[in-house]
C-alpha cells in the first residue's frame, strides 16, 4: 500500500514539474493542437499490460471505458478476463468444406471492431487455388463470382496462425506482443510502436497495420471488448486474430466458427482428448501451413469430406 | 401445440437441434394425411408434393424415410419410428462415417460454446434430404485493393 502511494506521489510531482515547465516551453505545442489536453498524462505513464497490477488495471479499464464513451457516444465495456487454466487453444479448418463465401471475414470484422472502409482490415484473408497444389504465387484473394463454390477452385482462409513458436513475437523490439497462457498471441495497442517488425516477420500476412485512424459508425460497434483483443484501436498500431479473447475465454465460440455456413471451422482445447480439434487430430490428416519455417502453428487445415 | 404434446413423450433428447427447417405450414403431416388411405405404390405424385423430385440422392421413394402409419414420424430401416429432431439416425444408416464425425463434432456445424453447452444443425439443416448436395451462394464482396485507399490515392489538383 505504502509502495504504491510512494509511486503515485513522486508521479504526482514529477507530473507536476512537468506541467509548470510546459508553462514555458509546450505552450506553442498545445496551442497547435488546440486543446489543453493534448496529452493524456495517465496514458502517457502507462506501463506494459502485463507489468500491470491488479489495481492498476482497474484505474486503467475505468479510464478507457470513459475515453470509449466520449469517443463514441456508446457505453463500451472493457474486460481483461485471464486465460483459463489447462486450456490451449487450437483451430482447424476443413479444405474440403470451404466454398469461399467470406461470411468469416464479414462477421470478424463486426465482431473485432475492424476498421470499415476505405482503410479497411481484415483478420481473415480467403485465398482462391486452382485445383492442385497450394502454390501460394498464383493464389487470389479479390477473387469475386457470383456464385460459390466454383469449380476447378478450392479456398484456404488464412488468419493468425497462433504459433508456438511465433516469429512475431520474437521480433519485437518492445515485448508489445507475446503469448498468452492458453496460447494466444496478443498485442497491447497501448504499448505497441507501429514499427511493423512482427508484420515483415510474419510468413502468413497474420498482422494487420492501422495506417489511418480506424473508421467505424459508432451504431456498428460491438461494445462486448477485451483489453487484448477487440476494444476500439489507434492509428499507427498493429492488430491481429485473437481468437476473439473476449469470446472464447468465456467458453464460446470464436465468430468466424459460427458464421461459417458450411461447418468448416472448428475450434477448441488442444489439451481436451474429446473436444472437435483434438478429435480432427487424432483421427484426420491434418497439416499446418509452411511447415518448413518450424513456426509450430496452433493452427490446423484438413481434407475430409 | 400437438407437435409439442407428442415431443414430451419421448425420452430426453441427445443432441440439442434447433427445429426441423420444414417448409412452412407443412408440419403437422398428419392434419391432412390423418383421413387418407396409404397408398404404398411407388408413383409419380399427381395431387399432392409434385414439387418434391428426389435428386442426386438415389433410387428414392417418400416411405423409404417417412413412415406411413404416422406421417409426423420417420422410418429406419428396421421399422422404429423416429422423430424428425433424430432424423441423424436415419441419415446415418447410409453415411455412417459421416454421423460418428458428426456426433463428434468434426462434420457440421456448431455454435454456443466451445465448453459448455452446443447446439448442432441437424443433416437436413444444410442438405436438403431431397436434393442433399450444398448450394452455392453468393460470396461476400471482396477486400478493397490497396491501391484503392484513400491514402494512396494521388492529390487530384496541382
Amino acid at each position: 500500500m505504502k509502495e504504491e502511494s510512494d509511486i503515485n506521489l513522486t508521479r504526482r510531482l514529477l507530473v507536476k514539474t512537468l506541467m509548470a515547465g510546459a508553462a514555458a516551453t509546450m505552450l506553442p505545442l498545445s496551442q497547435a493542437y488546440g486543446a489543453a489536453s493534448a496529452i493524456d498524462w495517465a496514458a502517457f505513464f502507462q506501463k506494459r499490460f502485463q507489468e500491470l497490477t491488479p489495481q492498476e488495471i482497474g484505474r486503467l479499464i475505468i479510464r478507457l471505458e470513459a475515453k470509449y464513451k466520449k469517443t463514441y457516444g456508446r457505453d463500451i465495456k472493457v474486460k481483461t478476463t485471464p486465460p483459463i487454466d489447462n486450456v490451449e487453444f487450437a483451430y482447424a479448418l476443413n479444405l474440403s468444406k470451404c466454398i469461399g463465401c467470406r461470411r468469416c471475414v464479414y462477421s470478424c470484422a463486426q465482431e473485432n471492431n475492424l476498421s470499415r472502409k476505405p482503410h479497411q482490415i481484415h483478420y481473415i484473408r480467403v485465398l482462391r487455388f486452382q485445383s492442385g497444389p497450394i502454390d501460394f504465387e498464383k493464389a487470389q484473394h479479390y477473387y469475386d463470382p457470383r456464385e460459390v463454390p466454383e469449380t476447378g477452385y478450392f479456398y484456404v482462409p488464412v488468419q493468425c496462425q497462433h504459433c508456438r513458436k511465433a516469429p512475431c513475437v520474437k521480433v519485437c523490439p518492445i515485448k508489445a506482443t507475446w503469448t498468452e497462457k492458453d496460447g494466444t498471441v496478443v498485442v497491447d495497442y497501448d504499448w505497441c510502436i507501429g514499427c511493423r517488425y512482427c508484420m515483415a516477420a510474419c510468413p502468413y500476412k497474420g498482422r494487420n497495420f492501422n495506417w489511418a485512424e480506424p473508421q467505424i459508425p459508432p451504431e456498428e460497434i460491438n461494445p462486448n471488448t477485451h483489453y487484448l483483443g477487440n476494444r476500439p484501436r489507434m492509428k499507427n498500431v498493429v492488430e491481429k486474430c485473437t481468437f476473439c479473447v473476449h469470446r472464447s475465454r468465456e467458453g464460446r465460440y470464436p465468430a468466424c466458427v459460427e458464421a461459417c455456413p458450411v461447418g468448416a471451422r472448428k475450434f477448441g482445447n488442444l489439451l481436451d482428448i474429446n473436444s472437435e480439434v483434438r478429435q480432427i487430430i487424432e483421427t484426420k490428416r491434418v497439416f499446418r501451413l509452411k511447415e518448413d519455417l518450424n513456426t509450430d502453428p496452433r493452427f490446423f487445415y484438413f481434407f475430409h469430406s | 401445440m400437438l407437435f409439442l404434446l407428442a415431443g414430451n413423450s419421448y425420452a430426453a433428447k441427445e443432441f440439442s437441434v434447433p427445429y426441423p427447417p420444414f417448409s412452412p405450414g407443412i408440419f403437422p403431416c398428419m392434419a391432412c394425411h390423418e383421413g387418407l388411405d396409404r397408398n404404398r405404390n411407388k408413383r409419380q405424385l399427381a395431387d399432392m408434393h409434385q414439387e418434391i423430385k428426389i435428386i442426386r440422392h438415389g433410387e428414392r421413394w417418400c416411405y423409404d424415410c417417412h413412415d406411413a402409419r404416422n406421417m409426423d414420424r420417420l422410418r429406419l430401416a428396421g421399422g422404429k419410428q423416429i422423430r424428425f429432431e433424430e432424423s441423424y439416425h436415419l441419415c446415418g444408416q447410409c453415411h455412417g462415417n459421416i454421423l460418428k464425425d458428426w456426433k463428434k463434432g468434426i462434420h457440421g456445424k456448431r455454435t454456443g460454446n466451445w465448453q459448455g453447452e452446443k447446439q448442432y444443425l441437424l443433416c437436413v439443416h444444410c442438405h436438403d434430404p431431397h436434393n442433399p448436395p450444398f448450394k452455392p451462394i453468393r460470396p461476400e464482396p471482396a477486400p478493397v485493393k490497396p491501391e484503392k485507399t484513400l491514402l494512396n490515392r494521388q492529390p487530384t489538383s496541382k
